[in-house]
Formats: C-alpha cells, structure tokens, sequence
C-alpha cells in the first residue's frame, strides 16, 4: 500500500522547500532572496506538472488520495501561492521584508495545503492543517518590525490555535464514538438520520474548527484585522490559497466521512452560509480601507461558495469547485491592482486614494472595473457564472429560500462594489500612481482575459471540475 | 445568404467597433475624432446589417428565424440560441437604429473621455441586440443585466450634478429585480431540464408554480417598465443622464420590460398572468393616471418627459395583458413608437440643453421666434406622444385600448383618461418652451437647428410619419406571431377552465 507515486508532488515540494532553505542559508543574508523567490515559483509550477501528470490513487494505508477533487484543488492552490509569491517580491525588496524564508514558508503552507485536499483520514488532515496554519502565522508576521504586522500575526496564531484546538476536540470525539479515523470507513458507518450524538457534537465541533479556516460567519473576526495587518502580499495570499484549501477541506469532510449524513448538517452549512453573505456584504459597506474591503468580500464569497455545500449534491460541489476557480482569478487580479496603489513609493490602501483612476491610468481603471463588476456577479463576466452553479445546485436542492437571500445580499455586496468604481469613475483625480510593476501588468492582463473570456469557453474549468466532484461522490 | 448568421453578427459588430477603439491612441482630439467616427461606422454598419433582418423576415410564420443554434456548456444542456420572431424583430431593428442617432447626438454634446463613452455606447448596443435575440434563458438573462454595465458608466460618468445618485439608484433597482428572476429561471430549468425558451414556452408548468414564478419575473420586469410603483429609479436616471443616455434608455431599455412580459410571463405562465392581470391594469392605470399628473407639476424638461414614459408604459402593460390581438400588437406597436418618440423628446430636451445648459423649463420661453425649426419638430414629436391620428402614437394607442376594451370596459375607460391628462402635461410642456415673448437675454441669441441635428431628426421624422400613416407594415411582421401567442395563451387558460369545471362536477 506504500504508494508513493501518489504523494509525488508533495515530496517534491518539502525536498524542493528545504533546498531552497540550504540555498538560502548558505548564500548569506537575504542576499538570495530573488532567487529563493523564483525558484520557489519554478518548483510550484514543476509541482502543477507533477499534479496534472500524476495518475492518482491513494498512499499511507488509506490516509491520503490523489483523486481528480484532490487534483483540481492542488492546481488552484499551486497557481494561487505562485503568483503570490510573484507578486510579492518588489513588494518586499522596496518595503524591506525581503528575507528568503518568505517565500520558503509560502512553499510550506502550500504543502501543507496540498496534505490537507488529498487528506482521507482525520489525522492526516490534521498534519496538513497545522503545517499549513504554523506557516501561515509566520508569515503574517513576517514584518516584525512593524505593530500592525506583528499585531496580526499574533490574532491569527491565537485565534487559529483555538479553532485547531476545537477541530481536534470533534475529531477525537468522532473517533470516540465511531472508533476510526478512515474518512470511507466513517462514510460507511455513519449514514442515516441516526447519527450517534457524540458523533454529532464531533461533527459540529469539525465544522466549527473548519469554518475558522475558511472565515465563515460567525468564526471570521480575525479576518478583518488579519488582512488589513499583514503585508499586502501576504493578504492576497491568504485570500486566495488557504480559503481554497479550507472550502476543499471542508467539502471533502462533509460529503466523504458524514456524507451519509447530510440531512444532519445541512441546516449547519445553510444558517453559515446566510450568516456569511449577510455579514459580509452589510459589513463592508462602510469599508474605507480596500484590505478590510477584500476582507468582507472574501466572507461573502465564502458564503456563496457554501451555498453550494449546502445543497450537498455532486453539483452542488461542482458548483463550489467552479466558483473557486473564478474566485482565485478575481482576487489575484484585485490583489494586483491594491499592490499597484503606491503613490510617490508609499503604499495607499483606502479607497479614496483610487479616486479618479480613470483619469490617470484608463487602462487599470477599466481593469478594476471589470474585476468589481465580476466580483458582483454581474454577467457576462465570471463572477456571475460562478454564482450561478452554486445557485442552480440550491435550487435544484429545493433550497430556495436560500438562493433567494444569497441572490439578495449580493445585489447588497454589488454597493461596494460599485463604490470603488464610483471612485475611479465618477470622483476627480488625485495625484497618480507610480508605474505598475511589468508582474503585475502581466498578472491583471491574465485575470481580466480569463474573466472576460469565460463566457465563450466555460468548459475547460467546468468538465474538470464535474470531473473533480464525480471523483468524490464515486468514493 | 440565409446561411450566414446574421444575427450574431449584429449582435457582436458592435463589440468589434468597440473592440477597434480600444486601439485608438495618440493626441486627444484626435483620438475624440477617429472615435465618434468609427462608433458611428459601426454602429450605421450594424443597422444596415439589421435591415437584412427585416428584408427576409417570413412574416406568414410564427416560427423563430434567423436561428442558429451552438454548443454553449454541453454538461448543463445550455446552449448558445438565438432567433427572432414577428414579436423581437423589430425590438432589434428599434435598438440598431437608435444607437447610431444616439451616437449622433453625442457628437459635440461629449467633450470628455469621448473613446470611452463610444465604447460603452457599443458595447450597449451588443446588450440590446443580444438581449432581443437570445432563445435561452441564461443567455437573456446574461444580456439582460449586461446592459447596467454600460449604462452605470454612461450616467455615472457623463450624467448631470446628481449622477452617481442615479446611477447607483438605476443599478441597484434593476439588480434586485433581476436576482428574482434568476432564482425563476433556475427554478424552472430545475422544473423543465432547460433554459431553452421555446422548450419552455411549450412546457406548461403547473399552476402553484407559475404563481411564483410570475412574481418573480414580475419583479424584474416591473422594475424595467418601469410600473407605479418602482418606477422611481427612472426620472432619476432619466436626468441625471446625458441625452444619449436618456435616448436609448427611454427607446430601448424600458421596452426590455414589455418584452419581457410578452416573451416569457404571457407564453410561460398563461395561468399566472390571467390570475396577475387584476393586479397589472390596476398598476398600470394608477401608473397612467398619476404619473401624467406628477408630470403637469414638473420643473424640470426631462423629469416631464421620464415621468410621461412611464405613463405610456403603462399603456403598454395595460395592452399586453388583455390577452387579445388588439391588445398586444397594440402593446408592441405603443412599444416602438414610444421608442422613437420619447427618444426624439429626449433629443429635443438635448438640442436647447447644449445651448443653454440648463433644463428648467421657466429659464425657456419664446422660443418660436428665434428657432422655428425647432418649434416645428418639438410641435411634431409632441404630438406624436399625446397620439394624434397619422403619428406613431395615435395606432399604438388606439390598439391598446381597443384590446382594452375587449377584456375590461373599465380599464379601457381609467386608461383613455391618461391620455387626456397626456395631452394637456405634453401641451402645456410646449406652451411654456416654445411660446411666449422671447425675453430672457440668453435666449435672444440663440441658434437654430444645425445640420447636424437636421440629420438626427429627419430619419426619426420619417419613421414616426410611416408608423402613423402606414402601420400595416410593421403590424403585419407581428401578427402571425402575436397570434400564435393569443392562441398559445387562450389554450392554456380554456384547458384550465376546463380541468377547473370537471373538478367542479
């Protein structure tokens, strides 16, 4: 059963992590830390080859699978942590936090992200989890010279350890009640409307811890604070990779070991999922800080993404899996455009500070736009298909109600949204911004294509991600 | 020629031209220059190609033509439909021939940004055209919410003091109603396995159903009409807007509504809407009714002319509803004419705003002696909207009522009221601007009509004279379809009758 075929990209990825640590190390003082950047890049995307390539099946007894859901998830988390780390690296070289371990540890949260998709068991997902959160609190504070750096790293180890510590409380009180770890062995013991009650406690408990990861209401305090505290970069990393990571763990959590289950927390996911929408379109808009903003957008997005869930069909999960993918090229793209407001080589982060963008720089301007229009859902961009397929799996789920006050808070969300192209649009000019990076010109063109194009070719993502789901619901 | 898809390609021509400016670059005159022209190649290319549209229109079937069909997302069973009817022909036709005037109009009235308010302009028009033509219902719907991005900027950016107001009010009306809709036509691809409309036209869902989802699509259709009472967003929008703007908004977007109803609630839900049709006639003669009275009391030109759209709007919802031929070509025929005609008002209200940039109507008075021109097309488009016999107005109305007449003697009574009250807010609109002694200073150098706006104006002219004076060519495209459609309905609701009687006995 040793398999280790199937577990191929993530050994590439922790040899190619402590290499690159030698690397660093042995090069002297941060002096390496554009190459460490790059090669970190280069080893991401060796690990997309490897992930694509790899022909799947399970390894470690049963503890980890390399199936097409699995897959699909590593892909997203690939792109998303390579192109954080590309667009951090002017960011640290000008805002002096160039030390190489960043993007070292960014290539150890994505391991650890990567252990936690492909996770088959509770223990081998805690692994995962807790490689991925250690990172991701470092990294946060990556800037320790800075409070607010500091400050946020700090929140998040505290909070994040409390929330691991409540995903340990429910798994060990499942494994009590069920006496195994083994998400198919749950998945065959726990079916029906019978649920042991302890089995239940631990089942809540589970998506408690989880709904921290994924910042769902109401687990999501730190989000804010989080995301407006830690560098830029790393706020357009964790806004993308790790919510990816979490809303995969957590569908595969729910439809593998308490699949059998649905009844029993479908009610769960569907009050969070409201909570989610309505907290993170109300909340947001009295934003003036555009990483705040992301923030509750990013809430709100998980709250659509769990509608989805909701529905607990294998097309409510392709649903889920879609809205990822278009999720990942908005956020990368907004996250390009906050890294771009830099006036005079400081960074701005309130929203007036884009005021009159369409004056200054027409062609960002535009981009932003249609990234706000997306993250709205207005169609023809893909925003709205993403909405769609979640929507479609509630209503096809006789979730209506839901879809209907998922529907109706983002016409709310759609305000802010709005806002920020009222403020490029409408508002006159302040000074201009300074020149982007030819990375970030490179970053923005790449997402505004595929959001403009996604109309015309919307199977590529759609197939793999049916694939993907069937993968799952086939278990 | 009949293989080539013609109406892909006036949909997406104007997604070329607009594609074609965004390559423009250089001195900002120039780059102002090279835009309006190429918009208003595009856009007059686009409407050529349109008229291909009515030239091998078969007007003896109510079959769906010009139709092409592709794989869109196979895995969903959605495809990429597209069709016309006797009912959207001219709805597409309207859209073709209104951009280019628009961009016409907008030629000396834009000064700023002029690349990116042609490109939204096109980009619009794609919208439209999609909009009218699609035969599945993601693929409406795409078009259907498509059409705020465009016109948020044009308000938002080119609009008046008050513009950001507007435009948000505009998008966030519309969005609301428009999510209603959406969970509508999840529900009923849940229901039916498709978007397809003419599948679902055929479907035939049960009647607790098509209760909610007429309501639903009511929101989002009511909204766009707009009827009394959310209506609000419209005089808002309607003068905060540049003139373009109001043009296209009051010419096509309103009519996306009346579409609507004619294209999905009436075939769709036939039950739901017999139920429902109380309650549209009511909206609609208090729309009538206290709308054209709101308007009497009006200060402002376009505030006038916004609230009387929604007067004859509901003349239009009023003649859809009545289930009858009458009513319904009279519904569509009210829809295009009032197209044309609130779109020359609106141009009108643009052609004495460029010069004194102001909308007041007490800052205008005599205008007669100085611009008699003018007077004489604001006298013309005047009277066309309060129907006088041999202008567009008058056959829409008469049709409207007449169908009126048939289902609710009443409604046809409350409804021919409005036109009263139409007439006197129109008149009295015109007696205060054109009139009078000249005796405001600025007025007294004021310019007549250039050429420029002689061209805007004739082609519109002509067409509301031929409305007027020769309907029976525009009544003809429609009427096998709207037969069909009459047909369609009447089957439905005697089928139930029936069904209600046997249960009965």
């Amino acid at each position: 059963m040793l398999n280790l075929g199937a577990a191929l990209p993530e050994m590439f990825m922790a040899v190619s992590a402590l290499a690159l640590l030698m690397l660093g190390v042995f090069a002297g003082k941060d002096k390496a830390f554009r190459t460490v950047s790059w090669l970190a890049v280069a080893a991401q995307i060796v690990a997309i080859a490897l992930v694509v390539m790899g022909d799947g099946g399970s390894a470690f007894y049963g503890q980890f699978s390399a199936d097409p859901f699995a897959k699909f998830c590593k892909v997203l988390i690939l792109i998303g942590s390579a192109t954080g780390i590309i667009m951090s690296m002017n960011f640290a070289e000008r805002e002096n936090m160039a030390r190489f371990e960043f993007p070292i540890l960014i290539t150890l949260a994505t391991l650890g992200m990567m252990a936690m998709v492909s996770a088959t068991d509770m223990l081998s997902l805690y692994l995962g989890l807790e490689l991925q959160s250690l990172a991701l609190y470092v990294v946060a504070a990556i800037r320790r010279d800075t409070v607010r750096s500091t400050e946020s790293g700090l929140k998040y180890f505290i909070l994040g350890s409390i929330a691991s510590g409540i995903l340990l409380y429910g798994m060990s009180m499942v494994y009590g009640f069920t006496g195994t770890t083994n998400f198919t062995v749950l998945g065959d013991t726990l079916v029906g409307g019978d649920l042991p009650l302890g089995a239940l406690v631990g089942l809540a408990f589970i998506f408690a811890g989880l709904c921290f990861k994924v910042s769902a209401v109401p687990f999501h305090m730190w989000t804010p604070d989080v995301y407006e505290g830690a560098p830029t970069p790393v706020t357009s990393f964790f806004a993308v990779a790790p919510k990816i990571a979490g809303l995969a763990l957590f569908i595969r959590v729910a439809v593998g070991p308490f699949g059998g289950a649905v009844e029993d927390w479908q009610q769960i996911i569907v009050l969070i999922s409201i909570l989610s929408m309505a907290v993170g379109s109300f909340a947001a808009l009295r934003q003036e800080n555009i990483k705040r903003l992301m923030a509750y957008s990013s809430i709100g997005h998980v709250g659509f993404a769990l509608v989805g869930l909701a529905a607990g069909t294998q097309e409510g999960v392709t649903g889920v899996l879609v809205y990822l993918g278009i999720y990942l090229v908005m956020n990368l793209g907004t996250f390009a455009v906050i890294l771009c407001m830099r006036r005079n080589d400081r960074m701005n982060e309130e929203i007036t500070d884009l005021a009159g963008l369409a004056k200054t720089k027409p062609l960002m301007a535009a981009i932003t736009a249609i990234f706000m229009f997306s993250m709205a859902g207005i169609p023809p961009l893909a925003g709205f298909f993403g909405k769609f397929y979640v929507f479609k799996a509630a209503v096809d789920s006789g979730l209506v109600t839901l879809a209907v006050i998922g529907l109706v808070t983002s016409v709310v969300s759609a305000y802010y949204y709005l806002r920020i192209i009222k403020v490029m649009y409408f508002d006159e000019p302040v000074e201009g911004f300074d020149r982007n990076g030819t990375e970030m010109n490179v970053i923005m063109a790449v997402a505004t294509i595929i959001i403009l194009a996604f109309v015309f070719f919307p199977n590529p993502l759609m197939d793999s991600a049916a694939v993907a789901a069937a993968s799952l619901f086939g278990m | 020629m009949s293989d080539w898809p013609i109406l892909s390609i006036v949909t997406f021509l104007p997604l070329v031209g607009a594609a074609l400016l965004l390559l423009i670059n250089g001195e900002e005159a120039t780059v102002a220059r090279n835009s309006r022209w190429v918009a208003l190649w595009t856009s007059g290319f686009t409407f050529l190609v349109s008229l291909m549209l009515w030239v091998n229109f078969d007007a003896t079937t109510a079959d769906f033509q010009f139709v092409e069909q592709a794989d869109w997302m196979p895995g969903l069973n959605i495809s990429y439909h597209m069709g016309v009817d006797g009912i959207s022909v001219l709805f597409v036709l309207l859209a073709t021939f209104l951009t280019p005037i628009c961009i016409l109009s907008a030629w000396e009235a834009i000064q700023k940004r002029v690349k990116e308010y042609m490109i939204a302009f096109l980009v619009l028009e794609t919208m439209m055209v999609g909009m009218f033509s699609a035969l599945d219902g993601l693929l409406f719907y795409l078009f259907f919410e498509g059409v705020l991005i465009p016109m948020f900027i044009i308000i938002g950016v080119w609009g008046g003091q008050r513009r950001v107001y507007a435009a948000f009010k505009l998008f966030l009306y519309t969005l609301l109603g428009s999510v209603l809709m959406l969970v509508a036509l999840l529900a009923m691809y849940f229901e039916a396995g498709t978007t397809d409309i003419p599948t679902l036209m055929e479907y035939g869902f049960a009647y607790n159903m098509q209760l909610w989802l007429w309501l639903a699509f009511f929101a989002s259709f009511a909204v766009k009409v707009p009827m009394w009472p959310v209506h609000t967003w419209l005089p808002d929008a309607h003068v905060e807007a540049p003139t373009a703007g109001s043009v296209i908004l009051a010419g096509v977007l309103l009519k996306m509504g009346g579409y609507g109803f004619l294209r999905f609630s009436l075939p769709m839900m036939p039950l739901a809407s017999e139920t429902f049709a109380p309650l549209v006639f009511t909206l609609s003669i208090v729309a009538i009714i206290y709308t054209s009275l709101v308007a009497l009391a009006q200060q402002d030109m376009k505030k006038l002319i916004a609230y009387s759209s929604v007067a004859h709007m509901g003349i239009v919802t009023v003649g859809a509803f009545t289930f009858n031929q009458h009513g319904i070509e009279g519904s569509i025929f009210q829809m295009l004419s009032h197209g044309v005609v609130s779109g020359a008002l609106f141009l009108c209200v643009g052609v004495v705003y460029d010069r004194i940039h102001t909308r007041e109507i007490d800052a205008y008075g005599g205008l007669v002696h100085r611009m008699p021109s003018y007077a004489l097309i604001f006298m013309f488009f005047t009277m066309a909207s309060v129907g006088l016999p041999g202008t567009g107005g008058f056959v829409g109305e008469i049709l409207a009522l007449l169908g009126a007449f048939e289902a609710n003697t009443w409604v046809a009574f409350f409804a021919a009221t409005g036109l009263i009250l139409g007439a006197a807010y129109a008149l009295y609109l015109y007696r205060r601007i054109i009139f009078g002694a000249l005796t405001k200073e600025n007025l007294k150098t004021i310019l007549d009509l250039s050429p420029r706006e002689w061209i805007i104006f004739a082609p519109l002219v002509i067409i509301v004279l031929w409305m007027g004076v020769y309907p029976v060519s525009f009544l003809d495209i429609m009427h096998v379809s709207v037969e069909n459609l009459v047909n369609q309905v009447e089957t439905a609701q005697a089928a139930a009758a029936q069904a209600a009687q046997l249960a009965a006995n």
